[in-house]
């Protein structure tokens, strides 16, 4: 089986997949917004243009905001799997897979609580999300 | 009273559609294009502005044997063409041509082209691809469980899109798709990416087609029936992550896109006999129902499964089939003008008696862009 796709890492995203590899999910967040996150990294913000940016770690803790199971192939996956947008508790959505999780509609529930995990891939280690507590 | 400024004078699709091995991408361009030309009078010499989607505008130029003083090569995906349309129609407004031919043409099936037709964008790729959604079926629908729960909307229901435009497609010789189908059909198809099934997603076609539009004082001068443009249109895009919409259950890019065209066109929904919502998957009609304001935003599904856009319905919607049923050869968008194009010149296969105003809506990639026009059979209103 052929490896799953790798992130093409730009220098603006560079400190993202760096807290990945330490096992933290970092967000940026705009201060003149009063620290609200959003979604991918970008050194601005995309709410009122401001370059006073910072770098927070979210909580990790989320939940299922959307789904679908995908049956059609991808490089490194066996389908059906599990395409998701999580909604972070810090207000931002962001795709993943569900590991330790059925790709069933019964084991999917919405807004199911959700943690982040990461998933190895050679050097690089992607965030990806599992049921809150083991519970699935 | 406001008299129409723009026409649409010529209106052509290719010679052939569903598989057509013999044509290269260019060669699709090039065979609507022609055909659209020898329609209403004209050949190359006579083009002054030339504007495409998808693929290199100046290949087009050359291949044609144009020499323009205006081109445009919006690339926004499928509703590139709608797009075109208003931005033809503001450069022969302001004098930068006189006469437009836009072209489309998709080696979608057979492949024979060297490129893809929509940009990759850089950060889909890095935070949303690597999670496996690489193809059309498994991205557009992500937001679609998220709408299902918040409105209500239904498996049935959507399996229902796929019915109801099949009906309208049994009518149409050129649709690839035109045996009857039923909710059950739908529902047992494929798994595609749950919830969609096979018959929920769009074809994948090989095909083309072209627009020549002028200003409307030019064009009682051609042999064809004008079909005018009534206001300059909408557009707007939210971009290519879908996970980023704003909503899940409502396309900003379709507000924003649906009420400029409908507040410049001076027109109300009930003004509206015809229309076509750029379908490449079950949920685009529902999605933009809500989102042009014909219903209340969750009411798209019941709308449709009540049976109101079918044959005989209040609301004619999408009479050649769709991108479900029709054809569908990447990006859509210019076979929903061609419909409306043959709706008011009287023409469609599936003719809605009387009607004189149509509204062409489109998407873009993934809800990443959206495009309205509105057309007319009346020269002033």
């Amino acid at each position: 089986m052929s490896e799953r796709p790798q992130p093409t890492i730009y220098p603006e995203t560079q400190f993202y997949w760096d807290g990945a590899k330490e096992g933290k999910l970092l967000l940026n967040a705009c201060t003149p917004c009063g620290g609200k996150a959003y979604f991918p990294p970008r050194p601005f913000c995309p709410t009122c243009g401001s370059r006073d940016v910072a770098v927070i770690e979210a909580s990790g803790k989320g939940r299922l905001y959307s789904y679908i199971i995908n049956h059609l192939p991808a490089p490194g996956y066996t389908p059906p799997f599990t395409v998701a947008v999580v909604m972070l508790d810090e207000g931002v959505k962001m795709v993943a897979n569900i590991l330790d999780c059925p790709a069933e509609p019964e084991a999917l529930t919405l807004d199911m609580p959700l943690e982040v995990t990461f998933e190895q891939r050679g050097d690089i280690a992607v965030p990806q999300f599992k049921p809150a507590g083991g519970a699935a | 009273m406001s008299r129409a400024s723009i026409a649409i004078v010529g209106a052509a699709e290719t010679t052939r559609m569903g598989k057509v091995p013999e044509l290269s991408q260019t060669g699709l361009h090039a065979d609507a294009a022609l055909n659209a030309m020898a329609e209403c009078g004209l050949t190359p010499a006579d083009i002054d502005g030339v504007a495409t989607g998808g693929h290199d505008v100046a290949e087009i130029i050359q291949y044609l044997g144009i020499t323009p003083t205006w081109y445009d090569g919006t690339s926004v995906g499928g509703c590139s063409f709608i797009t075109l349309v208003r931005h033809a129609a503001a450069a022969i407004e302001t004098g930068l041509c006189k006469t437009v031919l836009i072209t489309h043409g998709e080696s979608g099936r057979s492949n024979n082209r060297n490129h893809r037709p929509i940009f990759p964008s850089m950060q889909q790729q890095e935070f949303e691809s690597i999670y496996g959604p690489l193809f059309p079926p498994s991205r557009f629908t992500l937001p679609v469980m998220r709408k299902m729960k918040d409105d209500g909307l239904t498996e049935e229901q959507l399996a229902m899109v796929a019915v109801v435009q099949r009906e309208w497609a049994s009518h149409h010789p050129r649709a690839t798709m035109r045996d009857p189908i039923t909710v059950d059909d739908v529902l047992n198809s494929k798994m595609i990416a749950y919830p969609f099934r096979l018959m929920m997603c769009c074809l994948v076609s090989d095909g083309g087609g072209a627009l020549i539009l002028t200003s409307a004082d030019r064009a009682k001068d051609f042999p064809t029936k004008p079909v005018y443009l009534r206001g300059m249109g909408g557009e707007s895009a939210e971009g290519p992550m879908i996970s980023q919409m704003e909503s899940f259950s409502s396309s900003k890019a379709f507000r924003v896109s649906g009420k400029m065209a409908f507040d410049n066109a001076g027109i109300s929904h009930s003004d509206v006999d015809h229309l076509m919502i750029y379908d490449a998957f079950a949920h685009l009609p529902i999605y933009g129902l809500e989102d042009l304001g014909f219903v209340k935003p969750g009411e798209g599904g019941a709308f449709i499964a009540e049976g109101n856009t079918r044959p005989g319905g209040k609301l004619p919607l999408n009479t050649n089939g769709g991108g479900l049923s029709y054809m569908h050869s990447g990006m859509y968008g210019m076979y929903a003008l061609q419909e409306g194009v043959r709706q008011m010149r009287g023409v469609s296969p599936a003719q809605v008696e009387g009607a004189k105003l149509s509204v062409v809506h489109g998407v873009g990639g993934m809800f990443s862009a959206a495009a309205t026009v509105v057309m007319t059979t009346e020269d002033q209103w």
